[in-house]
């Protein structure tokens, strides 16, 4: 394992391993950068694809139908191969001035000092407390995202028998990972008078035997411990009760930015994604941008694209300016 | 001296003593609120035998559970009160044993903010009221002086009352070491023991417990927003009535911290202390609680129109918070009676002391209280002997302005990135005398899945970590089952 500690001469630090991170890494060394750090807070490589143990991974940028952890595995081969190096378990704490990241590894806490960083650090959905929905605090409440981790890399489901709120891409992909995991969802709720996407849903939905309830929102979440049913009511007030044993929200991406939020970087409060110029760089132009943190929430090849044009930025960057010290 | 001296009492651990009782001690205490944990870690230090016996499994399940972590001055008390004086030698206690325990304080220092005329002509009866309570540091400041401050709160706002001393802790942390400090002291807990009944044969309790009988000498009542029920299942009569009030609260993602400093307090009115802007210990700004009068004494649950509303208000003293995103919602419940001083029965025939009605500054004077509870027992004759050479007890910091766990090397994985919980961290909380008997439990013992994501990250490595160690777990099965 790296130490991020002891990595000396840093050209570009990259935060996140996912398929922006990766791509971009790839890329920078195959133009010649010298340094390139990926630093991943995760004991493992490769974001969020790692748990979505379903396709369509891969389409774009490799020609191939993949499972999200076979083309998460593949991105590493790839970046290993180009002499990327990868730092795991390393969580940057704080964005400095100029480059200058601190970061948090079993092996210590210090900073590291980079010509360049991209944050790639994704987005995550938007959990039940910030939707300020009704109701007890109580187990099987959970997100798409979470429920995939524990299914795709623990075994274990958090519920047999969940309501599913919201009708995006993701909880297309929730209702497969259901399936797959044996669990039954007894309702899919949205709120507005259509699904978000209107023919995949639908179909699969009644596939898989889920009532869909537009126009629809959860007003309690009731139990003692553990989720025992919903009340929703629907755009005419009517009120009623739904037996499950969890509630799973699903959509409403918003991006991981917390590093930024806390930082000096210019933040757009309105899609809470950095601030960025053409080139995909921030405020301070030491840092720069890519991936899902500024487009929630864009496929895995989408991401991969800008992972490596971003990283086309950078190089230039470096070449036209390596004698420009943004850095201490 | 370490867990070696600490009795976590499991129901096939028999006690000598009584030939019956799984347990016998000089003292039970029902209730593992922080009243509770506060009079267990009082008593064992003043030399007697203690049991606290809880029927969740853990502490912290009724009104300790969620709370605005505000350690009062008192300047506002009912003057000449019980509970004036309780909350003040609460405060001073909290103040002279906090470092030794490792438990954090924030000193934010708290605002009564006037945004109205008629809030500002209350002003004098606070002074003179702060005054009475012997909180003779408060202070006018005028609009300009308050923006210098709070340079982010709306410039609507009028005069403030500055209270220096007012300041902010860890409402769970806080609990935690009382009571741990107590079984690292040779005193006793029963989780999952609820008392449904119970005798006295003049010298001694008889508990009935769902976990076995507890022999006694002494009987405290701190079950909360149980407290009449328990009064009157036991003790066969009680004077108040509970009035379970709860408060909401939402509170906002850390970056809205560098917005504020201090506590932001409502002019006081009759029924309630109002709504507070507040910093919390961990690192968040947090707006609540509301008063809303209900029959449950147990459903802390949240509405949305409520918490919308809460959110506005905090806008409309906070601007800048529209633009911070949401981090969680809670709610918490006051054990109110119809009353509104602290309901504490003292009945000496039967060697039971109720500390009932412990409404709205329970965390500040738990410990307070436990030291009244001392006096009356002394006053009844009990003649404990003071341990000579109490075991200091210290609890992991989870307070975001001191080091954590993370800073220091060695800690295998981080569980939760939002919050940064180690494994290590985890992992401890799940050992040693007084582990986690619950997911909430452990929750309020690492922080884990409070932060922005709300578990999108962690849950999964958590539920494996706490896979069967739990009656209620994350996961509810495998996937091949
Ligand atoms: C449930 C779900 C199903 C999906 N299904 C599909 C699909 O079928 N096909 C498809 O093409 N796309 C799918 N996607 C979208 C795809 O996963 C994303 O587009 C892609 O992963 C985004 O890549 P990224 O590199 O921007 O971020 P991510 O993959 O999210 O990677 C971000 C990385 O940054 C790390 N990180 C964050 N903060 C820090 C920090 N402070 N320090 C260190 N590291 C940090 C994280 O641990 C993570 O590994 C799905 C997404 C979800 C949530
Ligand atoms: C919204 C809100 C905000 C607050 N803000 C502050 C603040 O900022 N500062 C401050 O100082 N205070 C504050 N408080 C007050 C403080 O939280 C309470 O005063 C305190 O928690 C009361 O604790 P307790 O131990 O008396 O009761 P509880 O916490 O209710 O504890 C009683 C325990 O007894 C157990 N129990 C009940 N019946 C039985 C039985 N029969 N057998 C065994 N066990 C039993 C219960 O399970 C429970 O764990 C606030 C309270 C609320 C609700």
């Amino acid at each position: 394992m790296i130490n991020p500690l002891k990595y000396d001469n840093c050209d570009v630090a990259i935060i996140g391993s996912g398929p922006a991170g990766l791509a971009a890494a790839i890329a920078l060394k195959k133009q010649g950068v010298n340094r390139v750090l990926v630093l991943e807070r995760e004991s493992e490589a490769g974001g969020i694809p790692r748990h979505c143990g379903h396709p369509p991974f891969g389409v774009l940028e490799h020609a191939r139908v993949m499972t999200g952890p076979s083309y998460a595995k593949k991105n590493i081969r790839t970046a290993q191969n180009a002499g990327v190096d990868m730092a795991l378990k390393t969580s940057v704490t704080a964005l400095g001035v100029k480059g200058e990241l601190s970061i948090a590894s079993p092996l210590g806490t210090g900073t590291i000092q980079a010509k360049r960083v991209l944050i790639a650090t994704g987005v995550r959905e938007t959990p039940r407390s910030a939707r300020l929905i009704s109701g007890s605090r109580l187990l099987g409440i959970s997100t798409t995202g979470a429920l995939q981790s524990m299914v795709y890399l623990k075994n274990l489901i958090p519920f047999r028998n969940p309501v599913v709120v919201g009708t995006e891409i993701v909880s297309f992909s929730a209702l497969f990972t259901c399936k797959k995991a044996g669990i039954h969802p007894v309702a899919m709720l949205e709120e507005k008078p259509k699904p978000s996407i209107m023919q995949p849903l639908q179909k699969a939905a009644h596939l898989f035997g889920v009532p869909l309830f537009l126009n629809t929102q959860i007003i309690n979440i009731i139990g003692k411990d553990r989720v025992e049913a919903v009340k929703v009511a629907d755009i005419e007030g009517n009120i009623r009760k739904i037996d499950c044993d969890g509630v799973l929200f699903t959509g409403l991406f918003t991006p991981e930015s917390s590093l930024v939020s806390m930082s000096h970087l210019k933040l757009d409060h309105n899609t809470k994604s950095p601030v960025i110029d053409e080139f995909n760089r921030c405020s301070d132009l030491a840092y720069y941008a890519a991936g899902n943190l500024l487009q929630p929430l864009n496929i895995a090849g989408n991401c991969w694209r800008q992972g490596r044009k971003t990283a086309s930025f950078i190089a230039k960057d470096l070449k036209e300016n390596a004698h420009v010290n943004l850095g201490k | 001296m370490n867990s070696k001296n600490c009795n976590k009492t499991t129901p096939d651990t028999h006690k000598k003593g009584s030939s019956s009782s799984l347990i016998s001690a000089d003292i039970a205490i029902i209730g593992g609120g922080v009243v509770g944990c506060a009079v267990a870690r009082k008593m064992a230090l003043e030399g007697a035998s203690v049991v606290l016996i809880e029927k969740a499994p853990d502490i912290l399940d009724g009104a300790s559970k969620g709370n605005s972590a505000i350690l009062h001055t008192g300047f506002d008390a009912p003057v000449d009160s019980l509970e004036q004086k309780c909350v003040q030698n609460g405060y001073d206690e909290y103040i002279k044993i906090h470092e030794s325990l490792n438990l954090p304080l924030l000193k934010t220092s708290a605002l009564v903010a006037a945004w109205s005329k008629e809030e500002e002509d209350r002003f004098p009866d606070i002074f003179k009221k702060g005054v009475n309570n012997g909180v003779k540091d408060l202070c006018l400041l005028s609009r300009k002086e308050i923006l210098n401050l709070e340079p982010s709160l709306a410039n609507h706002i009028r005069s403030a009352i500055l209270v220096p001393k007012e300041y902010v802790i860890d409402p769970w942390s806080a609990p935690f070491a009382y009571l741990k400090q107590a079984l690292e002291n040779g005193g006793q807990a029963l989780f999952n023991a609820e008392v449904t009944k119970g005798r006295f044969d003049g010298t001694n309790w008889y508990l009935n417990t769902k976990q076995g009988e507890v022999q006694a000498g002494y009987v405290i009542n701190c079950a909360g927003l149980y407290g009449d029920i328990l009064d009157k299942n036991v003790l066969g009569s009680t004077q108040f009535q509970i009035k379970p009030r709860k408060g909401q609260f939402v509170v906002f993602d850390k970056a809205a911290r560098k917005l504020l400093s201090s506590i932001i307090l409502p002019v006081p009115t009759e029924r309630t202390k109002g709504i507070v802007l507040f910093p919390t210990i961990f690192g968040n700004i947090v707006v609540g609680p509301t008063a809303e009068e209900q029959e449950s004494r147990s459903n802390a649950s949240v509405d949305k129109k409520t918490l919308t509303l809460l959110v506005e208000q905090a806008i409309e003293k906070l601007p800048a918070l529209a633009k911070m995103p949401i981090t969680a919602t809670y709610a918490g419940i006051r054990p109110a009676t119809e009353k509104k001083h602290y309901r504490v029965i003292h009945n000496h025939d039967k060697n039971w002391i109720t500390l009932g009605g412990i409404r709205s500054t329970g965390l500040t004077g738990a410990l307070g209280l436990a030291c009244h509870v001392h006096d009356l027992l002394l006053q009844q004759g009990s003649d404990f002997k003071k341990l000579e050479t109490p075991v200091t007890t210290t609890v992991p910091n989870l307070a975001e302005h001191l080091p954590r766990d993370w800073a220091r090397e060695g800690y295998e994985e981080i569980i939760c990135h939002c919050e940064m919980v180690t494994k290590r961290e985890i992992t401890a909380a799940m050992k040693g005398c007084l582990p986690a008997g619950s997911i909430d439990g452990l929750k309020r013992r690492t922080r884990a899945t409070m932060g922005r994501c709300q578990g999108f990250y962690c849950s999964a490595r958590l539920a494996e970590l706490t896979k069967e160690k739990f009656t209620n777990t994350i996961g509810v099965g495998e996937l091949d089952d």
